[in-house]
């Protein structure tokens, strides 16, 4: 603020005291002054800045509509393929782009002129509006009382309780058979959740390439996901089925396989794991070679492959669960049974 | 009915068609009482006031917008093979939810446009309520009489939240699958019966072929309709109060001081809701969200990195990406504490910002209609209050971003889950404490300016020698502003022994309203606003300076 919005009567020279300003009440000098009073705008007073206010609004209105042209002709003739490059966006939907930005003018175009005609051409001068309380008159309370004894008397809710019981009995129970009508939403889980369709002699094929895999498929420090043999994509319950199936299989040295348990399932090293997170059922998806650890990206639930799948970091609550392996005559990698527990999140009745 | 009636009626034919219109309207609606109460209606001015504004707008923008995208929308998780125009997919299994949206975003023109619209005004929606509500909560605007109005808006904010994600969920793309895949474990965690809770929702084993209609019901009729509900219970309860107003000169509690509804407010909140829809068309059309063709069918067994919520479910990513994981099994059964626990929490934090007015109005004991707003320094213990369940909040989301957060700034995921393990408990506590004071620091800045004038910036030499600087008094106006407030004293509880000397009986809930008012309103906790007899002291100018 600079010294010339400062009142003369302020100034050094002018103010010898405090208490040179004027308050509006002698005994209280933080009262209540009133509304103050309404300064002009300066299209109150001149017309010809009135006149410019108005054009402004009607230029901002007469864009809105050539904008609104434009949405038309451009939903007209730029095809919905069409990629075009845009500082500093890059290449996006032309039509996206012009669609967008012409809508968005001719709305906020409306909107601007709205706003700019309520703010300089409609009076600014402030109003005040009476409040009243919310709550009813006594009088209005009393009333209101003794209709709604007399209503209770005339219903004899209250003497005849009989009606009123079986009356509560009947709505308490009727809103049971909406309830009932529920319970076809879904099929009870029964052990549904404990089993996979893995079982002994299933071969383990490469996501990738549907191929069933021979450990020499599996490098070590490569990461591979595999399904069950005969589960195909057009399968129509593939997606249930994978969501529980899903494998992951690395190789490790066997001298680093530090859990006994994990070694004699294992196949020269290869291990085989569910992928399914054990926290809330994120595939995981992320393996770090060295340490033979993976990260499920979802959570950031980190189980250590060479030691069981224990968990090491993050939210999930237990191990990976680890499937069987060994290899058919053949020389496929196949499973020799199901999981011993059940994959993904654990649930009440897992135990 | 006499000559005389007909003849008068015969001539109100002759009036302007608009009022002959209105006449029509008001014979069987009873319009006229309803414009005379509401046409000029005053309605106070803020920039803070807008806020709301911007919740209504965009949740009238979704409701357009998505009526238009059910025009081309299937809700089906029939798997189809998808030989539409985005080459990169083609040939692909996918959902017909998932092929139909990529349909919108390619083929249907405007389509991707009118999409974007729609989620970037779900977006803007919930996070205008989330600062609305806060622009209600630290003015205190939800004392007596809009505790109500206070809760309504909080059920749209949660409902917001249950309607986005459910919306967001519909396309049954890899992140929104994964989504849901993370809602179906934490179901599953629920003691007793979350395995046929799961079972029901998603009709049998995850992800089954039910959940995109069912979701789709709720997302456009179920919550909506409710939501549609309280916004309109919303409004009439605001036109029904009045709108409060900041302490000034001429607003009192007894009345509100602003401009009419006709013509100024009309114009104003009626292009307002324009300037909203352009500037989310204009951000539309140049900013993309959610790219589902960039990630894909869901697949249970395929994820992205950086997988994240939309942000107003971010906190609960938080809870459930922090938790130890814990597990308890006994009797073979199992407690999936680490699971359940955020779960359970996530409500919590939300009611905890909800049952705030009601603990306030408890302690106080204030039983009167407030329409008058405070300012934030002047209720230090609420403000405080405030600022810690936002730093609880926005700890919440830095630990939903904890991935995004290492992968940005370098950080060790590791340390950055520690330290929202501890921000969760610590943080909330040290920014009540710092707000407080803060608050108390401006409360002393006021008391002062009160006193003492506003420091002008000017140094007059006096004739010893000495510099001052000159402190300009305040305006009559200003003085009102900065002392209108007022200050409650701490609740006693009164005499413990009667006047015969009889022990009455304290109630524990006393002492705790008793030492929570001490806690609110004792001398640790407000500045006592300067008092007359202070001014006078110090303006008649005995020996001050």
């Amino acid at each position: 603020m600079s010294s010339q919005d400062i009142p003369e009567e302020n100034l050094p020279a002018e103010q010898d005291t405090h208490g040179a300003v004027a308050v509006a009440d002698d005994k209280d000098p933080f009262a209540d002054p009133g509304l103050p009073p309404h300064e002009h705008r300066v299209q109150d007073i001149d017309e010809r800045a009135a006149k410019r206010s108005e054009r402004t609004v009607a230029l901002l209105f007469t864009v809105s509509m050539l904008a609104t042209v434009g949405f038309i002709a451009s939903y007209v003739t730029i095809p919905a393929d069409e990629s075009v490059y845009i500082f500093p966006l890059g290449h996006i939907s032309g039509l996206n782009f012009a669609l967008g930005m012409t809508l968005g003018l001719a709305l906020f175009a409306i909107g601007a002129g709205a706003v700019h005609w309520a703010r300089t051409l409609m009076s600014d001068e402030e109003l005040t509006d009476e409040r009243h309380p919310i709550e009813a008159e006594p009088e209005v309370k009393a009333k209101v009382m003794a209709d709604f004894q007399q209503g209770a008397k005339e219903s004899a809710l209250g003497r005849r309780k009989l009606i009123r019981n079986t009356m509560l009995g009947a709505l308490a129970l009727v809103p049971l058979s909406g309830v009932v009508l529920l319970r076809d939403l879904g099929p009870l889980p029964g052990t549904k959740l404990r089993h996979t369709s893995w079982r002994r002699g299933l071969l383990l094929v490469n996501q990738n390439t549907n191929e069933p895999l021979r450990p020499s498929d599996v490098a070590v420090g490569s990461l591979t996901f595999a399904k069950p043999e005969g589960l195909e994509e057009h399968d129509e319950d593939f997606q249930q089925n994978i969501a529980k199936d899903a494998l992951m299989i690395v190789r490790l040295q066997p001298d680093d396989i530090k859990d006994r348990r994990e070694l004699e399932w294992s196949h020269e090293g290869i291990v085989a794991y569910s992928k399914i997170c054990t926290h809330v059922g994120c595939p995981i998806s992320l393996y770090e070679q060295q340490t033979h650890h993976v990260l499920c990206p979802c959570h950031q639930s980190t189980f250590d492959l060479s030691d069981g799948a224990r968990v090491i970091f993050g939210p999930a609550g237990h191990a990976l669960p680890q499937l069987r392996i060994g290899v058919n005559d053949e020389g496929y990698l196949q499973a020799l049974g199901d999981f011993d527990e059940p994959v993904g999140p654990a649930f009440w009745e897992r135990g | 009915m006499s000559t005389n009636e007909k003849n008068e009626s015969r001539d109100r034919g002759k009036a302007p068609s608009g009022e002959r219109v209105a006449d029509w309207a008001d014979g069987r609606l009873g319009i006229y009482s309803l414009a005379k109460a509401n046409m000029r209606k005053i309605f106070p001015d803020h920039w803070s006031f807008m806020l709301g504004e911007i919740c209504l707008y965009s949740f009238i923008i979704i409701i357009l917008t998505g009526v238009y995208l059910t025009l081309f929308f299937h809700p089906s998780m029939n798997e189809v093979e998808y030989h539409g125009s985005y080459v990169p997919l083609q040939g692909q299994l996918m959902s017909e939810a998932f092929s139909s949206t990529l349909h919108i975003s390619f083929d249907v023109r405007g389509g991707l446009l009118i999409r974007q619209i729609h989620h970037w005004a779900a977006l803007v929606f919930l996070a205008g309520m989330f600062v609305h509500m806060m622009r209600v909560f630290f003015t205190g605007a939800f004392r007596k009489p809009r505790e109500v109005n206070w809760l309504f808006g909080f059920l749209l904010f949660v409902l917001g939240m249950f309607t986005g994600f459910t919306g967001y969920s519909l396309p049954d793309d890899l992140l929104s699958g994964t989504g849901v895949r993370f809602m179906e474990g934490a179901i599953l965690s629920v003691p007793i019966v979350g395995t046929y809770l799961s079972f029901f929702l998603f009709g049998g084993e995850f992800p089954g072929g039910d959940f995109v209609a069912r979701f789709y019901s709720i997302h456009i009729l179920l919550l909506p309709g409710i939501m549609l509900g309280l916004v309109v219970g919303h409004l009439i309860l605001v036109f029904y109060h009045k709108h409060t107003q900041f302490a000034g000169p001429g607003r009192t509690n007894k009345n509100v001081v602003g401009m009419p509804l006709m013509p100024v407010y009309m114009a104003k909140a009626g292009g307002f809701f324009f300037l909203v829809f352009g500037v989310i068309a204009a951000v539309s059309a140049i900013a993309t969200i959610n790219p589902i063709w960039a990630m894909g069918p869901y697949r249970p067994d395929q994820v992205s990195t950086g997988a994240q919520p939309d942000w107003y479910m971010g906190f609960s990513e938080g809870l459930i990406r922090v938790m130890p994981g814990w597990e308890v099994n006994f009797w073979g059964h199992t407690l999936v504490l680490g699971v359940f626990i955020p779960l359970m929490i996530f409500p919590l934090v939300l009611v905890a910002i909800a049952v705030y007015p009601f603990i306030e109005s408890w302690v106080t004991g204030d039983k009167r209609e407030h329409h008058i707003l405070d300012r934030p320094r002047n209720a230090p213990t609420r403000t405080a209050f405030g600022v810690a369940w936002m730093t609880w909040y926005f700890v919440l989301l830095i630990g939903g971003g904890n991935d995004l957060w290492a992968t940005h700034f370098h950080l060790s995921i590791n340390s950055i889950t520690w330290f929202v393990r501890i921000a969760f408990f610590v943080a909330p506590v040290v920014a009540f404490i710092v707000t407080k004071r803060i608050c108390l620091g401006l409360q002393r800045r006021d008391k002062d300016k009160v006193l003492h004038g506003r420091e002008s910036g000017i140094i007059k030499r006096l004739p010893h020698g000495e510099f001052i600087e000159v402190h300009e008094p305040l305006s009559q106006d200003a003085l009102y502003t900065l002392t209108a407030h007022e200050q409650y004293e701490p609740a006693e509880i009164g005499p413990t022994v009667d006047e015969n000397g009889v022990e009455r009986k304290v109630k524990g809930s006393e002492k705790l309203r008793a030492r929570l008012s001490k806690a609110y309103y004792g001398e640790e906790s407000q500045i006592p606003k300067p008092s007359v007899e202070e001014y006078k002291e110090i303006t008649s100018g005995h020996g001050h300076h």
